[in-house]
């Protein structure tokens, strides 16, 4: 089966594990983050991952087109989803587990997107912002991943999505990097 | 069909018949976000498919007003995106200025913070009493929230920080009156604005407007409907006219692009001008 896109949400404590997820890659995903940022926030997430990466980081503008080895990073105090057909939608509703963006709007929305064709990966953080998006992922076909709590900086967010049963595959950073790279050749 | 398109064929139904029983026309809008706000509204109806809520919505007209809140959230602040009101004073307000009088258009005010921010702005800088203000939603509640300009006292702390990074030249202080937990918006700011119902799915052109604002409205339209939309704020706007869209919206790719020049990309402020 090919893998499409990857969404991956984070809070505290997650930085690091993107850059070495990110680091590791480029594969022909597209891929989609959100990072809990303060609402004033200027893409400072997107300048930083752009030091990392070898892909584009892009901050999308509302009705973007996403295409494959391209990374996008939900811009602060907007909430990011997808549309089917593939493009980004922005909308600034209100707040979802006090966060916009907020990771189950992302991965709710790119379920009904790529349903089989997603890998979603849930990181460290210290709410339980992203267990129902993921568990949408999984019911949709989608393949659903999360970071070990035992080494999270912040555990609570990986656990929130253990605890409701949306995760199959409970990984080291470098265990997510790695299985992102078998997913992606099938 | 498997169940994520039986969803969607009976949100399609859903989106048919509020617009064929109420007028109101959410068939365009982008689909992502109203899938969301559709089964939020499930969740609270104590339904179980979409489907089910379909004679509800048939039937009952505090049901279907639920909906329209529902699918309507109006989220927003004053002087939100303080660097755009920061554009609008330094590169805007120099042009207006050149009109003896000039009409703004707010389109899709929802609760009206940002119009009483441009109010503000106005007075600040000597031309309010030059102005007229069309402050337009959809949404009737919140236009009536807008209109009376009340807001909770725990916004004014954020307010009064975008007030001040957005140039202000007084304090936001100035301009309400605090009593318990609201603040009550001086009513001169409004005294030449007009607030009216206007739906830029459905209705249509507002006449010789010098400045369009229309800021995170958009992004909730499909592309055939944000066109529209578009075509219909570029006819209303005078040749030099301004545009202002959100901070994440793009002219570029879009019908009406050739009609515009940028006057600030950061701020989303472009200026009508004959296509070339």
């Amino acid at each position: 089966m090919t893998r499409a896109a990857v969404v991956m949400g984070g809070s505290a404590g997650s930085l690091g594990v993107f850059d070495a997820v990110l680091g590791a890659l480029p594969e022909d995903y597209a891929l989609l983050l959100v990072l809990h940022l303060p609402a004033d926030d200027a893409g400072s997430f997107a300048l930083h991952l752009a030091q990392v990466s070898r892909l584009p980081v892009v901050e999308p503008c509302d009705k973007q087109r996403i295409e494959g080895r391209h990374v996008y990073t939900a811009p602060a105090n907007y909430h990011m989803l997808v549309e089917r057909g593939g493009h980004v939608a922005l909308s600034v509703d209100e707040r979802v587990n006090w966060s916009r963006p907020s990771i189950d709007v992302l991965f709710e929305s790119a379920a009904g997107a790529w349903g089989r064709e997603l890998v979603a990966v849930i990181l460290s953080g210290a709410n339980a912002d992203g267990a129902m998006g993921l568990l949408a992922v999984k019911a949709a076909g989608g393949h659903t991943l999360a970071q070990d709590p035992a080494g999270a900086a912040s555990p609570l967010m990986p656990l929130a999505a253990i605890k409701v049963g949306a995760v199959d595959e409970i990984l080291s950073p470098e265990g997510i990097a790695l299985r992102l790279i078998e997913l992606a050749n099938g | 069909m498997n169940p994520s398109e039986l969803e969607r064929l009976e949100i399609d139904l859903l989106l048919e018949t509020v617009f064929r029983r109420y007028g109101y026309d959410f068939r365009g809008y982008a689909r992502a976000s109203i899938d969301r706000r559709v089964r939020q509204l499930l969740s609270s109806s104590g339904c179980t498919t979409v489907a089910e809520l379909i004679p509800k919505v048939l039937n009952d007209a505090e049901f279907f007003s639920r909906l329209v809140r529902n699918f309507s959230i109006p989220v927003t602040e004053m002087f939100r995106d303080p660097a755009v009101y920061r554009a609008v004073r330094e590169k805007v307000v120099p042009l207006l200025r050149t009109w003896p009088h000039f009409k703004i258009w707010h389109a899709g005010c929802a609760t009206g913070e940002e119009v009483y921010s441009l109010a503000m702005l106005l007075k600040e800088e000597g031309l309010y009493e030059r102005a007229t203000i069309y402050a337009t939603d959809f949404n009737e509640e919140a236009l009536d929230l807008a209109r009376e300009g009340i807001y909770p006292i725990e916004k004014i702390k954020a307010a009064t920080r975008n007030y001040q990074l957005a140039g202000g030249k007084g304090s936001l202080s100035d301009y309400y009156h605090a009593a318990y937990d609201a603040a009550r918006m001086d009513p001169a700011l409004r005294e030449r604005v007009v607030f009216s119902v206007h739906n830029l799915a459905t209705d249509s052109v507002f006449g010789e407007i010098h400045l369009v604002l229309c800021r995170n409205v958009l992004i909730y339209f499909g592309r055939e409907l944000q066109n529209r939309a578009l075509w219909l704020l570029t006819e209303s706007l005078v040749h030099g006219g301004y545009l202002c869209l959100g901070t994440k919206e793009n002219l570029q790719f879009t019908e009406v692009h050739a009609h515009f020049s940028t006057l600030d990309h950061a701020a989303r402020l472009y200026k009508k001008q004959v296509p070339p």
